[in-house]
């Protein structure tokens, strides 16, 4: 009872000091973002208040009131650590400003992208974890045995493929030749499939390897040894013992892999037109929109930091021997 | 990826046992290299040179890849792109890995608050996924070469300090350095003779992941269009620019799209097997 009370009271600390390091990370990724969208307003070319106006208002509106308006808005006639302090302040309220190409607030435009972003980033990730440890698993039950081989040939060229070629290949595949899915886009039935699949088979060329490797080591195992010796069947053994330790490294590695998704995801986005958060973030950076870049990077960190506190709890849970 | 094993030297040490990967993995490699260094210098021809009638014209003697939509000698601008590519990897992750292992040096070294400022400083870095962080920073100053080659150096270096800070503190501590601590051995030997060796290997698997990152998020950006802008014989803008003719002329966005693919699985291959698996 004492010890109970002793491991749970531990178990309280412990999770704290990682939601607060993951909540020191995401004012991190804040600062990073907020702090160099500041300076893009100062860096590029031009007058600012003018090209913005001009973007927003069209270039034949283009007034000097108009200019004069924006130069308020964004700071732009005050000292640029006077602006920053300001800039920071906005953000802290969580003020993202407004789209300078829609003239929408840059909340109201990524409130309609968030969805589209984290379905595919789920069903990509859902998928990957489908494919990559149960091949891994099947290949290291076999060690050197064919399917072993053909798995590490695959997930090697799988890795060497970047996911806009990948991306691409499946499109020619898919929708040119077999005419069977939607190359591009959002409206039509099933266009979420090849950008997921294409996340997805990136994901799990590296998943596979890691299952392939835990799978081994759980084989060579006296407590897999010892399963198989008091009359379990291979598939009793795996399901009561096997798959949890198999999945401690896999679950912790798909820590790594968040970088992965969220690079991936921009990318995979922008091949396939798939109107998410990425999207919009390369759509932002050709249309110079500040504030969208912003907002767009922002949310896409702080879902890499969500994502990252996710997989630290799937950990912990996955793993006993960390909670004491 | 905090501790060196014996093994983790070991492995790269027996370097006359080449596996067959590595050794394919070196080929792959040397024949991209060699593209890269003596392909604009054999050519000799401008690859921003217009001949418009002879667009989308097919492979010949003279010109083993044929002219691109535009009428420019493929060959030419394959070499450029390769030795742009190539060239940016290198010297971004020679940027990020000499500062990055002296900082983690000194972090290791010094420890107390210096230490705790440095690793700070790493976790802000990391708390962005790399390619945000090359995007925002290639938005600073679109289509130039020193916002992505800034950037790439930016996300890379926090690997070596993390490696090198892990790594060090274990063997700062050991008993041999302590030994020639006591001998009266000063920091430079100390580093020439315990630290470089033991951390060369960690240190060549990182660049040679390095390198493949680098080449990969440039041509990744120059694909959707917020990396270099079009005449530049850049890799990935050579195949966004050439995907429209992939029927008519599948040689021509096939090219670029093997260069890069030779380059990241030589990269891959050419670790040691513990890692490739």
């Amino acid at each position: 009872m004492d010890l109970n009370r002793l491991l749970s009271t531990a178990i309280r600390r412990r999770l704290l000091l990682a939601l607060g390091q993951r909540l020191l990370q995401a004012a991190l990724v804040a600062l990073l973002v907020g702090t160099l969208c500041f300076f893009m307003t100062r860096m590029l070319p031009g007058d600012m208040a003018y090209r913005i106006a001009a973007g927003r208002y069209g270039y034949d509106m283009v007034t000097t009131e108009a200019a004069l308006a924006v130069r308020a808005e964004l700071g732009l006639d005050r000292p640029w650590f006077m602006a920053l302090s300001e800039w920071w302040g906005r953000l802290l309220h969580l003020d993202l400003g407004m789209s300078q190409v829609t003239a929408l607030p840059v909340l109201v435009e990524i409130g309609h992208q968030l969805g589209p972003t984290l379905r595919l980033s789920l069903l990509a990730m859902a998928l990957s974890l489908a494919i990559g440890p149960t091949a891994g698993v099947l290949a290291g039950l076999h060690p050197g045995g064919w399917l072993d081989r053909a798995t590490l040939a695959v997930s090697v060229v799988l890795r060497a493929l970047p996911s806009f070629l990948l991306g691409l290949l499946l499109v020619l595949l898919f929708s040119v030749q077999l005419g069977a899915l939607p190359a591009a886009g959002h409206g039509d039935h099933g266009g979420i499939l090849l950008p997921a699949l294409t996340l997805a088979l990136g994901l799990a060329a590296v998943s596979c390897r890691v299952a392939r490797d835990a799978m081994v080591q759980v084989r060579r195992s006296e407590y897999f040894s010892f399963a198989l010796t008091k009359g379990l069947t291979l598939s009793q053994a795996l399901a009561r013992h096997g798959l949890r330790n198999v999945a401690v490294p896999v679950v912790a590695y798909l820590g790594v892999q968040l970088v992965m998704l969220v690079e991936g995801v921009v990318l995979v986005e922008t091949i396939f037109a798939w109107p998410g958060i990425g999207h919009a973030l390369v759509h932002a950076i050709f249309g110079r929109d500040v504030p969208m870049i912003q907002g767009t990077a922002l949310v896409l960190g702080l879902m890499f930091v969500l994502f990252n506190a996710l997989v630290d709890a799937a950990c912990a849970f996955l793993d006993p021997r960390g909670r004491a | 990826m905090s501790r060196l094993s014996a093994s983790d030297v070991l492995v790269e040490r027996g370097a006359s046992r080449w596996t067959c990967g590595q050794s394919a993995g070196l080929l792959l490699l040397l024949a991209v290299a060699l593209l890269a260094l003596v392909g604009p210098i054999v050519i000799d021809i401008d690859p921003a040179r217009q001949h418009l009638a002879r667009f989308l014209e097919a492979p010949s003697l003279a010109q083993p890849l044929g002219y691109d939509q535009l009428g420019r000698s493929m060959l030419a601008r394959l070499a450029h792109g390769a030795r742009l590519s190539l060239s940016l990897a290198l010297v971004s992750v020679l940027s990020a890995a000499v500062p990055g292992f002296l900082i983690g040096l000194l972090a290791a070294w010094c420890g107390g608050w210096t230490e705790r400022v440095l690793a700070a400083l790493a976790d802000a870095v990391l708390a962005l996924p790399g390619l945000l962080l090359v995007l925002l920073l290639a938005a600073l100053a679109p289509g130039g070469f020193w916002p992505l080659y800034v950037g790439i150096s930016l996300a890379l270096w926090v690997e070596y300090f993390r490696v090198v800070r892990a790594a060090c503190r274990v063997l700062l501590a050991s008993p041999q350095v302590e030994a020639s601590r006591l001998l009266g051995f000063g920091p430079a030997y100390i580093i020439r003779r315990h630290v470089l060796p033991a951390l060369l290997p960690r240190l060549l698997t990182l660049m040679r992941f390095g390198l493949a990152g680098a080449v990969l998020a440039m041509s990744a950006l120059g694909f959707v269009g917020v990396g270099l802008q079009p005449p530049t014989p850049e890799l990935g803008v050579m195949m966004i620019e050439l995907l429209p003719y992939y029927r008519e002329a599948p040689w021509l966005v096939g090219a670029p799209v093997l260069v890069l693919f030779m380059t990241l699985l030589g990269l891959l291959l050419l670790s040691p097997q513990k890692e490739a698996a």
